[in-house]
């Protein structure tokens, strides 16, 4: 659910990392993961201490790995996938069980995340948490400010209330485009049922939506990242990281911008990144030298510092940096946290029914 | 007594000329006919939970009764009974069309110039037409983005003129995608009409000057025609990538752009439904075809005409 830099088409980097010897039998280790989504240095200790040579690829949109699943082999060992696709993959068989005996690292994860990851992946048999976070609303703060006043951004109301959002019109206005983001959201607002599947409750969100429609300047799942950093929109609905990612970039830009991310206070959706060896993986073993590696606290706070995300790993706290642990766009306070829900997947028809009310509502048909 | 050794060396000559011939179709039926066949049976299949995600699946010449009655047409019923398609066709083939005139409007007249460039000028100007290739697809839609967004090069250059305060709001708008098709797609149309321009005989416009007709009479009787094939072969070329073109309504359209090669990409990654994305693609190609087959009908009638 984290989508960073490289947008639109698939662009996979490789980077391979400097062999530590330079063996032709040196054990491989193919990684999968979102881009810019680790600490660089975290693989090369790992490699260092095993002598594993690590092939790490990126992605930037789950469609394209989920296809790749799909449709056979994927030649990876480890691959990072959203929890609401777990679901989907687990009964066909797609992934290796995780041996939690070769992991004892795992005695360090967050309870509170794994019971809630759970939903997905039925007693955590073959999902590791690696990351989580929430999908909210960044925002421009001057520009909002301008023409909202000065009251603070912490409801949903500010996407779904036309009256507010037509105020942003033209300064623009960003969504997601995906739907088990975009119609829980519009639920939750209804007061409905976030993980409701009826389809009167659906329909309503996209009366919902519809409304708002208008005000809305483009439907996208990673545009708005660099849009809300360079100031060219003031409102998007997105992914906790990413827009916290767009913050520091306006940060570092020094160009008077100014990111803020809000998770409203009505609940929002927590989503999870999680580790998953795939059933066909050549290198099981390295694999889950990995998933334990990445779980001492020390390295699991090395890389929730460096990419500024929440970690699984709840030992990792006492090393986080205090700027990081203390923010609440990252670790939301407990009684935000325990307003956050978790939704279901759709069942094909329901998805079905989903997509064409979600199209109408982006073709404004 | 020669006649054995003549007539097998005929037969050999004749199994060579088969083979030659036979290596193109051999080309379209393994790289064309199969994935085409591969993906009309997907589009006659149900979407599944399987691998890969659709049903049924092919097990073998015994189970070819059950395997052939799991196939319908439901995907092709809902592809005409929602409406959602039909419009994104149409406005598919209408953005396509537009941005197809626009590349003629500008790539004819930089062909004609380039043809009439002096000779030793026209390979450093075939490079420059060229050079844009150079650099990735996606950077150059990227950079668009940098130019066309609100406050972007544009922008700037319009307000430091004085023609405009506001912004000129050209980003994400159909108007966007179409710059991007026009300028993508450009070096197509300006290749084959520069090399049916370049081979046009200058003698016959110089015979047409002494026999007293005027410079623009002379390019509508004489240039324009000799050039047809070259702006047909253009405009064919612009036309069938702009149609199914994903990356650019992307990256520049707003949500009131709506093309198919979107909709396909959505069904399939977002949606996982391959048959149905399928059926998209067959009727797509279906589409395509069309204007193919009215281009080979005017050159056939054209010949027979001379």
């Amino acid at each position: 659910m984290v989508r960073k830099f490289v947008a639109g088409a698939a662009i996979a980097a490789s980077l391979v990392l400097p062999a530590s010897h330079a063996l032709a039998q040196q054990p491989e280790l193919k990684i999968f993961n979102w881009s810019d989504y680790v600490d660089p240095a975290v693989l090369e200790e790992f490699s260092k201490e095993t002598g594993v040579k690590v092939v790490y690829d990126t992605f930037d949109q789950m469609e394209t790995v989920d296809t790749k699943l799909l449709a056979g082999k994927t030649g990876y060992d480890l691959i990072v996938v959203t929890a609401s696709f777990l679901p989907r993959h687990i009964p066909l068989k797609l992934y290796a069980e995780i041996d939690r005996a070769r992991v004892p690292n795992l005695q360090h994860m967050w309870p509170e995340i794994t019971g809630r990851l759970a939903k997905y992946d039925s007693g955590n048999r073959f999902a590791v948490n690696y990351m989580w976070g929430t999908t909210g609303i960044g925002y421009n703060v001057a520009k909002v400010k301008q023409r909202l006043g000065d009251a603070p951004v912490d409801s949903w109301s500010i996407v779904f209330d036309p009256a507010k959002l037509s105020k942003l019109a033209d300064c623009g206005v960003h969504v997601l485009d995906a739907t088990e983001e975009m119609f829980p959201a519009a639920l939750r607002y209804l007061g409905l049922d976030p993980d409701s599947k009826k389809e009167a409750d659906l329909t309503k969100a996209s009366q919902l939506l519809q409304k708002i429609r208008p005000h809305i300047r483009k439907f996208h799942s990673s545009e708005y990242i660099t849009a809300l950093a360079n100031g060219d929109i003031c409102l998007a609905v997105g992914y906790s990281g990413d827009i916290l990612q767009a913050r520091k970039r306006a940060k570092e830009a020094n160009a008077g911008v100014e990111i803020a991310y809000a998770i409203p206070k009505e609940g929002a959706l927590m989503w999870f990144d999680s580790l998953v060896i795939p059933a066909d993986a050549a290198n099981k073993e390295a694999a889950l030298k990995f998933i334990d590696f990445v779980n001492r606290p020390e390295v699991a706070a090395k890389n929730s510092n460096f990419i500024q995300y929440a970690s699984g790993n709840l030992a990792a706290q006492k090393h986080l940096d205090p700027a990081v642990l203390n923010d609440p766009g990252i670790y939301p306070k407990p009684d935000v946290i325990a307003r956050l829900y978790t939704i279901t997947p759709y069942d094909e028809r329901t998805q079905r029914t989903v997509n064409r009310l979600w199209t109408r509502v982006k073709t404004g048909r | 007594m020669s006649a054995p050794p003549v007539a097998g060396e005929r037969g050999r000559l004749r199994a060579g000329r088969v083979l030659v011939l036979a290596l193109p179709y051999l080309w379209l039926a393994a790289f064309f006919l199969a994935p085409f066949a591969i993906v009309a049976r997907m589009s006659l299949s149900d979407s599944a939970r399987a691998l890969p995600p659709y049903a049924p699946h092919w097990e073998g010449l015994s189970r070819l009764g059950a395997f052939l009655s799991a196939l319908d047409f439901e995907n092709y019923a809902l592809l005409a009974s929602d409406t959602l398609y039909l419009d994104a066709y149409l406005s598919s083939v209408r953005l396509a069309a537009f941005a197809t005139l626009l590349a003629l409007a500008v790539g004819f007249p930089l062909a004609y110039a380039m043809a009439r460039a002096p000779r030793q000028w026209q390979p450093a100007l075939l490079v420059a037409v060229i050079l844009p290739f150079w650099t990735s697809f996606l950077i150059r839609i990227y950079a668009w983005i940098g130019i066309l967004r609100p406050q972007g090069f544009l922008d700037a250059v319009a307000q430091g003129l004085g023609l405009t305060d506001a912004p000129l709001g050209i980003m994400n708008t159909d108007a966007a995608v179409l710059i991007g098709m026009v300028y993508s797609y450009l070096p197509f149309m300006v290749l084959p009409v520069y090399a049916a321009l370049e081979r046009i005989d200058r003698s016959l416009l110089e015979a047409a000057a002494d026999l007293g007709s005027p410079p623009w009479k002379s390019f509508w009787t004489i240039t324009v025609p000799l050039a047809a094939p070259g702006i047909v072969a253009g405009c064919l070329l612009v036309f069938i990538p702009a149609i199914g073109e994903f990356v650019i309504p992307d990256l520049l359209g707003g949500p009131d752009t709506l093309m198919i090669g979107k909709v396909l990409w959505t069904e399939f990654f977002s949606n996982r439904d391959w048959p149905l994305s399928s059926a998209v693609a067959v009727v797509l190609l279906a589409v395509l075809l069309l204007p193919v087959i009215v281009f080979q009908r005017a050159l056939k009638a054209r010949e027979g005409s001379r």
